[in-house]
């Protein structure tokens, strides 16, 4: 068992050879690590059995220090096993992706202006032929989503799919399905918020913010 | 007729791709409510600064369907609300414009439940 | 009295156990993957009649443990101690097949590792005389999986590349003291320590545990002065592509070359076209590979031992969410066949 002002001077000297990391070898990096797993027994140990409070203090003090030390340590070893992972990741098709994305955004769109044409051409005002057609959209998302194809469609086609309001739908309709097990009040009802929620509640908020911002300056 | 529906096409697939590419390029790992979240709250606030509307002019449903759109109906419902009803405008205004959408998504999202089972 | 244990982390069995039985269910996509063949019981769809993919799962592990009995006659009474293990909350699936069964049983959770750690334990109860027949068995379901883990099983989300497919899928074990007629016996089993390297990324798993594997492939190899050489295949549990690089690189940095006879199990269930990305992973990807295609293939002859080390990541959706790293765990067993 060591000493309270063992462990301070040791933790000290560590500091050395923690800012050298890069210049010492393993097996001495394991050993600093044993080091601190041995102190740091030892100051919870003594910090257990101290009533004083000013005392307590001071050793816990020293104790976040080790912390402090093996954190670096751990860190420097994350780092290097991250350099090797970030070697061997494999490529993001980036170039595919988008043109999924493109691809299937600009249709679900293009099926958008489709119904406003017909809307407007039917005589609506082309505001409501907008809402109407969102309207529809949501409605389309959902009943793909009830079919189990929407997903398939995301698989492939990523934000392309996500970022339309079918994918607004779909965000809603897929926790209502897939929590039904769990009964209609905490399965889908409580559920059916699930990714959907976030996006009312900061729609929400961004929207009083900016009421509230032009009845300032109006 | 076929040229607003191109811009459509044209425009949604811009903007779904902007999306696509900070899924993959960012390191950061977003999953779908982040980008719906983004995409909202940020065509609320480029609504809000008066350049969502052009971009509605041109590109027709192709900005109005994608979430962007819905954050522009969000701002403009505040904007429009404020001058109507003032500060209760300010406050309901966003929701009561956007309120079709939103309920329909609901009230879709039970019925779907009621009637489908997921495929897996 | 003997020591059975060598070096840090390894143990010896005196009296090697002998697998009596087996069995392996799988879902329809790994029935139709490369190891198709070799399952013994594939399910037609992912429900298979259950009313939800939970009690898909809890049939479809107890039902591997009713045909591994089947095929040596055995009754349940037989078995002395059940253990097994899913992803599933509280390891549902486990414990409802326990409710089931009336066998004495221990519940255990070590992620994706549980089949070995269900192994090695049952070894250690048999050598130490406490039990003379132990049932291991777990499992995992794709569906169930992705669904408490991840996000609906509907919601159209894209997969990264680095990406892991749950594997549908359960084996079960019949573990016996050492009969005459042994021709599979566990001879050796090795415990693994957490290990976490900051990775972070819960859709890339296999960057997560690869040192883990190789930190108990690495420790196995000290402890027992073996080498790569001495096996016929050294095989991980579900580290799927990208971790298998990784793992063998990891190895290697220690001076063990295992590139000539390393696989996984991830890598090996299905076919590259069945657009699963970075491999299989779940209980149910080494639990029916081994029963499925790897004791099968000891059977034959055509490999004389393995070194199956399970890796597991420790990780739960609460944790991810609130920014902790994944820490992971592999445990290893060596099977020997006929000599």
């Amino acid at each position: 068992m060591a000493d309270f002002n063992e462990i301070k001077n040791r933790l000290e000297k560590r500091w050395q050879n923690l800012n050298v990391l890069k210049d010492i070898s393993d097996t001495e990096i394991q050993s600093l690590n044993q080091g601190l797993q041995e102190d740091y027994q030892y100051l919870i140990f003594l910090e257990a059995k101290t009533p004083d409070k000013n005392r307590r203090k001071m050793i816990k003090k020293v104790r976040a220090s080790l912390i402090e030390q093996q954190n670096i340590l751990k860190k420097y070893n994350q780092i290097r096993y991250g350099r090797i992972v970030q070697k061997s990741a494999p490529p993001i098709p980036v170039l595919k992706n988008s043109l999924a994305a493109f691809f299937v955004g600009g249709v679900i769109c293009s099926i958008g202006q489709i119904i406003i044409n017909i809307f407007t051409l039917n005589g609506i005002s082309n505001k409501e032929a907008s809402v109407a057609a969102a309207t529809v959209m949501v409605f389309i998302g959902a009943l793909l989503t009830g079919l189990g194809i929407y997903d398939e469609i995301g698989r492939f086609g990523g934000a392309g799919s996500m970022v339309p309001i079918t994918g607004f739908a779909n965000s809603i309709v897929s926790p209502a399905i897939e929590f039904k097990r769990e009964g209609y009040v905490y399965g889908v009802g409580a559920k059916v918020f699930t990714i959907a929620g976030p996006v009312i509640l900061y729609g929400s908020l961004i929207s009083v913010i900016i009421g509230l911002i032009f009845y300032i300056i109006k | 007729m076929l040229e607003n529906i191109f811009n459509a096409f044209f425009i949604g697939g811009i903007i779904c791709v902007i999306g696509q590419l900070i899924m993959d390029l960012t390191p950061f790992v977003i999953t779908p409510a982040h980008i719906l979240v983004g995409y909202v709250t940020t065509g609320a606030v480029i609504s809000a600064l008066g350049y969502y509307e052009p971009l509605v002019k041109l590109g027709g449903a192709g900005a109005t369907i994608p979430l962007s759109g819905f954050g522009h109906s969000l701002a403009q419902g505040a904007i429009e609300g404020v001058k109507t009803k003032g500060l209760l405008g300010a406050i309901g205004g966003g929701l009561e414009a956007t309120s079709v959408g939103i309920v329909a998504a609901i009230v879709l999202g039970f019925s779907m439940a009621t009637i489908f089972n997921p495929k897996g | 009295m003997q020591n059975k244990k060598i070096g840090k982390q390894t143990i010896n069995f005196l009296n090697p156990i002998s697998v009596v039985s087996f069995a392996s269910i799988v879902g329809p996509k790994e029935g139709q993957g490369p190891l198709g063949t070799g399952f013994d019981y594939i399910l037609e769809n992912n429900l298979d009649g259950e009313k939800s993919w939970e009690k898909t799962e809890q049939k479809m592990l107890e039902h591997s443990l009713e045909i591994a009995l089947a095929k040596k006659n055995l009754l349940l009474q037989d078995l002395d101690y059940f253990l097994a293990g899913d992803l599933l909350n509280q390891i549902m699936s486990s414990n409802f097949t326990a409710r089931s069964l009336g066998v004495p049983y221990i519940g255990i959770y070590g992620a994706c590792s549980t089949l070995v750690e269900g192994l090695v334990l049952g070894s250690i109860l048999i050598d130490g005389g406490f039990a003379n027949r132990v049932g291991v068995a777990c499992s995992s379901h794709h569906d169930a999986a992705e669904r408490q883990l991840r996000f609906p099983t509907e919601l159209g989300v894209q997969r990264t590349m680095t990406a892991q497919w749950t594997v549908t899928g359960s084996g079960a074990y019949i573990l016996e003291a050492n009969s005459e007629k042994n021709d599979l016996i566990i001879t050796q089993g090795i415990l693994g320590k957490v290990i976490d390297m900051g990775q972070a990324n819960a859709t890339d798993m296999g960057s997560a545990m690869a040192p883990a594997a190789a930190d108990t492939i690495i420790r196995y190899f000290q402890d027992t002065g073996k080498n790569p050489k001495d096996f016929d295949l050294i095989i991980t549990g579900d580290l799927g592509n990208i971790g298998r690089v990784l793992c063998e690189e990891l190895v290697l940095q220690k001076g063990f070359d295992i590139s000539f006879n390393y696989s996984d199990c991830g890598v090996l269930i299905y076919d590259p076209g069945q657009d699963v990305h970075a491999g299989g992973s779940g209980c149910g990807c080494s639990a029916s590979v081994l029963a499925g295609y790897l004791l099968p293939q000891m059977l034959k002859g055509n490999l004389k031992n393995i070194f199956l080390v399970a890796t597991g990541a420790l990780l739960s959706p609460t944790s991810t969410q609130q920014g902790e790293t994944i820490p992971c765990i592999a445990h290893g067993v060596v099977i020997q066949g006929k000599s």
